[in-house]
């Protein structure tokens, strides 16, 4: 079981690297994006302090959704999806395996990038600290309940729209417990509760979404 | 463990609100090729994804070894291989890639020389490092047919597989086919080519001409 779930993270893992052009478009999104604000806004370091980990929590469900929309639309297109649902090993492991993939490859490098966009926005090193922490649980959350959304547009004409209007609502308890915990450290309350609160909310979608994803997969392709 | 045996009663299917096809019927067992016919359009690649498990019938049944194949799912798709319009394989990767991704994906291990030898059996031996992107759309047919070998599978479920093939490529599937249900295999598949097989009993069944106009039904009877 747990050698099947490494099979399909490899393919995803192998399929994006010799496809970079993909994954650097979503990085850069990301970027951008933060980095549009202080740009906008101005160099006034009390505001973007307090704008600080909104935007970048914001850039980051914006980053996931347009890598999402492809997660299992070029499969579905080429008729590997149909051939992975025909496998004897169980969909449940294919969706969490293709989630967990698209974590590896678009979730983890935000936590990268993430230190250099909150010095952009005059945060203390303890809030990048809390930041990075934030997004670590936080980006699983977003894969996993991506997943869901991406397989019940697949094949539908027009998705890419629906599947935000789907899946942005969903991510509103990560944004606001994510962003949240920095929001804390700044203001001195200590960051535990919201990020307890996010572990939670991960343990949850990492029980619940693969089974939903699975059978939203099977429907889609019928 | 029963004998192999794909048995259906009373299938029927819809698209939308039209009714493909109803109350068909068939039973086969080992060493038997079941031709499905009817024209574009009248339901044989819904009867076939029907037959896999991928859809699911409006009416009827669909039985393996006796066991309905929903309540039989894993060891069904463990016996059973599945070609249809869509090759499912993945243009980054090469052919060999392919075919050794595809059995990790089926829960198999496929060692690289074994799979050299089949592809180089499908006439492919100069193209084993290149993408599939680069390859001609017979070649990539010969692609998915290599990996219909590889999976070792007792059921065959081929839609159109002569399509884009050359004279040697089509007289190599009728040679396949023929090895396969010479060796116990079944075969369940559609083509608008004349088949040539030896020694190989076909039962033909043709589908969706319950709504057929008196005036097609002559068209197509002759």
């Amino acid at each position: 079981m747990g050698r099947f779930l490494l099979t399909v993270i490899r393919r995803d893992l192998l399929l994006a690297a010799r496809r970079r052009g993909d994954w650097l478009t979503a990085q850069a999104f990301f970027v951008m994006v933060v980095s549009l604000f202080p740009l906008g806004i101005g160099a006034d370091p009390q505001l973007l302090r307090s704008i600080g980990p909104g935007v970048v929590w914001v850039a980051a469900l914006l980053a996931s959704l347009l890598s999402l929309a492809r997660l299992f639309a070029d499969d579905h297109r080429d008729g590997s999806l149909e051939q992975m649902l025909l496998s004897p090993e169980p969909t449940v492991l294919i969706a969490l395996g293709k989630a967990l993939a698209h974590w590896l490859i678009y979730g983890l490098p935000l936590l990268a990038i993430a230190p250099l966009l909150g010095l952009q926005f005059a945060l203390p090193a303890e809030a990048i600290g809390v930041l990075m922490a934030s997004l670590a649980i936080g980006t699983p959350i977003l894969s996993l309940l991506g997943s869901v959304g991406a397989a019940l547009v697949l094949g539908l004409r027009g998705g890419g729209v629906l599947l935000t209007l789907i899946i942005l609502p969903l991510y509103v308890p990560a944004l606001i417990f994510g962003a949240g915990a920095v929001d804390a450290t700044l203001a001195g309350t200590g960051a535990q509760a919201h990020l307890s609160l996010l572990g939670a909310f991960l343990l949850m979608c990492l029980v619940v979404s693969p089974w939903v994803a699975a059978a939203a997969l099977r429907v889609s392709v019928e | 463990m029963s004998p192999p045996r794909l048995s259906v009663t009373g299938l029927a299917c819809s698209r939308g609100d039209r009714l493909l096809f109803s109350g068909v019927n068939f039973d086969i067992g080992a060493g038997e090729l079941l031709l499905v016919q009817g024209g574009n359009g009248r339901g044989k690649t819904s009867l076939l994804r029907l037959l896999t498990g991928l859809a699911t019938p409006l009416a009827g049944q669909v039985r393996w070894r006796g066991e309905p194949i929903e309540r039989v799912r894993e060891r069904y798709h463990a016996e059973m291989a599945y070609v249809g319009h869509l090759n499912g394989i993945k243009d980054e990767l090469t052919p060999l890639e392919n075919l050794r991704m595809a059995a990790g994906l089926a829960g198999r291990r496929l060692d690289e020389a074994q799979a050299e030898q089949t592809l180089e059996r499908l006439g492919l031996a100069h193209c084993l490092d290149l993408p599939a992107r680069v390859l001609s759309f017979g070649q990539r047919r010969r692609v998915a047919l290599a990996g219909l070998l590889t999976a070792g599978a007792l059921l065959w479920i081929l839609d159109e597989p002569l399509t884009g093939l050359d004279v040697h490529g089509v007289a190599l599937v009728e040679s396949l086919l023929q090895e396969h249900v010479r060796a116990g295999g079944l075969a369940v598949m559609t083509t608008h080519q004349p088949l040539q097989l030896a020694n190989v009993p076909i039962q033909r069944l043709r589908v969706g001409d319950a709504d057929l106009t008196p005036a097609e039904t002559m068209s197509a009877g002759q």
